[in-house]
């Protein structure tokens, strides 16, 4: 001790106080925490942005490429071969409207699943809200959606097409999609980290559910009685408002859109409660 | 006494046994819930006489460990302490709860300020980012604020001596620079608790020399530090208490030279000779398991002496077929500070078999002076990769023989028998060159 008391040393800092203890409970969702941690938040969104394309050679144009090339494609097959209606729009309008928020889902959801195990060295070595890293994956998604987004200005501005008022509402469905891809992200990432198994069906989640969202088609191609069923998807609300908000075509904002409102919040609310049950401990199993 | 900043009381954590080693698959659920029925009616076989050293078998079907177990720990504000003891103590988990990285089974623990954990060398660092890219990234990771690691870039630079690379992304880097930089950015960290783990082991000896220097200087500034270590010149050097685990559990705690004597003196009194009856609790791996390691006197006598050497034999199980297998050993002195490494290569043409080997190695005499010594043992494969690795494994001890009449014990770590010779003059050299 002796090498201590030649320093009288009382900092504010000593009026913090971690408490330590077993696992206990349902939810202790500590947001103040959370809070002081939002600049690691935005380091690992920088680290996830700065990573991305490093040694590629065209970079961030993948960005656009993706839902370009996504587009033509589903423009030649969809549109001209199989004449699915398009709500009355160009085809590469109509389904590029979908694809930009359908990409940024697949994309987060992806990455978010993984961020356990990626970050396994970290995760055993230091500790920090582990929330933030499917909360950073989902959000430098946002990014590429932004240049897919540029594009499509172009491509609106080429056809004429002018977003009315409803183009408003757009912030409130791109939140509806980053809330899905943390919610169902929080319940994969968990669970990827005890089970492996977790990696290979994610591919084919996101396979299947594009498929049952209104990505390829108009929602109005599914009988009235099913769009309650359907509307359980919360990526068909989502990508419903997106192509009305961008481009005034298909079903404006109606119950299908609060049911899927409603199973977001209802997965985000699982999603953490699970995700905060798993994680005093998951630097054990991951 | 100054103010208590961290109390730990009743610490306890229980891991299932492998639960580190494997990913669970889904298949293993299911074959789990399959086999379950069966089991209600099979009595376990094992049960009876499977019972473990520390009453580790536990209820239901699971095998669990108890890798802490009601441990209390109070450290002042200010203290150094230095955390020792065997492998699979329960150092390193104690190190994981206290920083929060994982949750204690039983216990409560309350710490007083912000922690900073090291338990690695370069956490959070990112191959493809560059080394100032790094700094920040782990620099945030570590707990610094923004403008923190701003203010101290480029001092941190400077402690790495690595101005010329440092936009170069880090996985160019040789590893001695990427040490440097790592523990460049690690040593500015300023909590007001630092929890550290054998950090320190890394890096040739002019770096582990700076990281000390660096550590005693931290500590001189008032900082509150656990250390864990197997160093223990580096523990008597740097803390003022030692706090020794065995078991899971703490074992004594008191002044660093009283703590680490004893415990030298513990560790050395578990025998020449180490031999695991039952597999299941024997040192190893799915690649290797010890069955073995015996420390005796090559002439076969009762006594190892600095003159007979010190023979060293090996009987183990080899799992790994078909690939370059081999062993070494490295010899460290009662403080921790490796004498020397040597090693075998059993299987040359990669037709390493299935079974059981005996290695048989000699530590000629003349060689080691008097003292205690412990020995860690690494199998390998390739020369290169780590099959499996133990710590301190066995120690042993060589005795004095004497010089001539002078019986005392001779310093320095090793006592070779030099050849000398000499010749005489009557004729002063000097006289007849003047």
């Amino acid at each position: 001790m002796s090498l201590a008391t030649n320093v009288t040393w009382q900092s504010e800092d000593l009026a913090i106080e971690t408490s330590i203890s077993p696992p206990s409970g349902w939810l202790d969702l500590n947001l103040r925490e959370l809070w002081d941690y939002r600049e690691l938040l935005y380091f690992f969104v920088w680290r996830d942005l700065k990573v991305r394309y490093k040694q590629t050679a065209i970079g961030a144009l993948w960005a656009i490429l993706q839902p370009f090339l996504t587009m033509l494609v589903f423009s030649l097959f969809f549109g001209r071969l199989a004449h699915i209606p398009s709500n009355g729009l160009p085809h590469s309008v109509f389904y590029y409207s979908a694809l930009l928020p359908w990409i940024y889902f697949s994309g987060a959801l992806h990455s978010a699943t993984n961020t356990m195990v990626e970050n396994q060295k970290v995760i055993t070595k230091v500790y920090f809200p582990r929330l933030l890293l499917p909360m950073a994956a989902v959000t430098s998604g946002l990014v590429d959606l932004g240049f897919g987004f540029i594009v499509f200005v172009g491509m609106l501005v080429y056809y004429g097409i002018a977003p009315g008022r409803a183009i408003l509402l757009l912030p409130f469905f791109l939140l509806l999609a980053v809330l899905t891809a943390l919610g169902v992200g929080l319940w994969l990432s968990a669970l990827n980290a005890i089970y492996r198994d977790v990696r290979y069906v994610v591919p084919f989640l996101i396979q299947f559910w594009m498929f049952a969202s209104p990505v390829a088609y108009p929602s109005s191609l599914v009988p009235e009685r099913w769009r309650w069923l359907y509307g359980l998807n919360p990526m068909a609300g989502v990508i419903e408002g997106f192509r009305w908000s961008l481009t005034g075509t298909g079903e404006p904002p109606n119950a299908m859109l609060a049911l899927s409102t409603a199973m977001v919040l209802l997965l985000l609310a699982g999603g953490v409660i699970y995700f905060q049950k798993m994680e005093g401990t998951i630097a054990d199993v991951v | 006494m100054s103010e208590i900043v961290i109390r730990a009381e009743n610490l306890g954590k229980r891991y299932r046994i492998g639960e580190r080693e494997r990913y669970l698959a889904l298949r293993d659920l299911l074959a789990r819930a399959a086999s379950a029925p069966m089991r209600m009616f099979a009595r376990k076989p094992s049960s009876p006489n499977g019972n473990h050293r520390n009453g580790n078998r536990p209820h239901g079907d699971q095998l669990h460990i108890w890798a802490l177990k009601e441990t209390s720990l109070e450290i002042h504000q200010g203290e150094v302490v230095g955390l020792i003891g065997r492998n699979g103590a329960g150092k390193s988990t104690l190190l994981k709860i206290l920083s929060r990285i994982t949750k204690p089974t039983t216990g409560w623990a309350k710490i007083h300020g912000r922690v900073g954990s090291l338990l690695e060398v370069g956490t959070g660092f990112h191959a493809e980012l560059t080394g100032s890219e790094n700094i920040y990234l782990s620099g945030a990771i570590l707990g610094m604020s923004k403008t923190e690691i701003a203010r101290k870039f480029d001092e941190i630079v400077a402690f790495a001596e690595i101005e010329k690379f440092i936009n170069t992304p880090v996985k160019h880097y040789s590893s001695g620079m990427y040490l440097k930089l790592a523990f460049s950015v690690a040593a500015h960290l300023e909590p007001e608790i630092l929890l550290v783990d054998e950090v320190l082991a890394v890096g040739d000896a002019s770096f582990q020399k700076k990281c000390l220097g660096k550590m005693g200087q931290v500590s001189r500034e008032g900082r509150t530090i656990l250390f864990v270590s197997h160093n223990m010149a580096a523990i008597k050097a740097l803390c003022s208490r030692a706090v020794w685990m065995k078991d899971g559990t703490v074992n004594t705690s008191g002044r660093v030279a009283e703590v680490v004597d004893n415990y030298l003196l513990g560790t050395a009194r578990s025998a020449c000779a180490r031999e695991w009856r039952d597999p299941t609790s024997a040192p190893g791996n799915e690649s290797v398991r010890i069955s073995y390691i015996r420390i005796v006197s090559p002439e076969g006598g009762a006594e190892i002496t600095i003159d007979t050497g010190v023979q060293i034999e090996i009987g183990f199980e080899n799992f790994r077929e078909n690939i370059n297998l081999g062993c070494t050993i490295c010899v460290r002195s009662s403080e921790g500070i490796i004498i020397f490494q040597s090693g075998h290569r059993i299987t040359l043409n990669n037709d390493s078999r299935y079974g059981f080997y005996q290695v048989t190695g000699r530590i000629p005499g003349h060689l080691l002076n008097a003292g205690r010594y412990s020995m860690d043992m690494v199998f390998g494969k390739d020369q290169r990769w780590v099959l499996f690795h133990i710590d301190s494994v066995v120690s042993f001890e060589v005795e004095n023989t004497g010089r001539g009449s002078n019986m005392s014990v001779a310093p320095g770590f090793i006592r070779p028998l030099l050849r000398w010779c000499h010749s005489f003059s009557e004729e002063s050299l000097l006289v007849k060159q003047s």
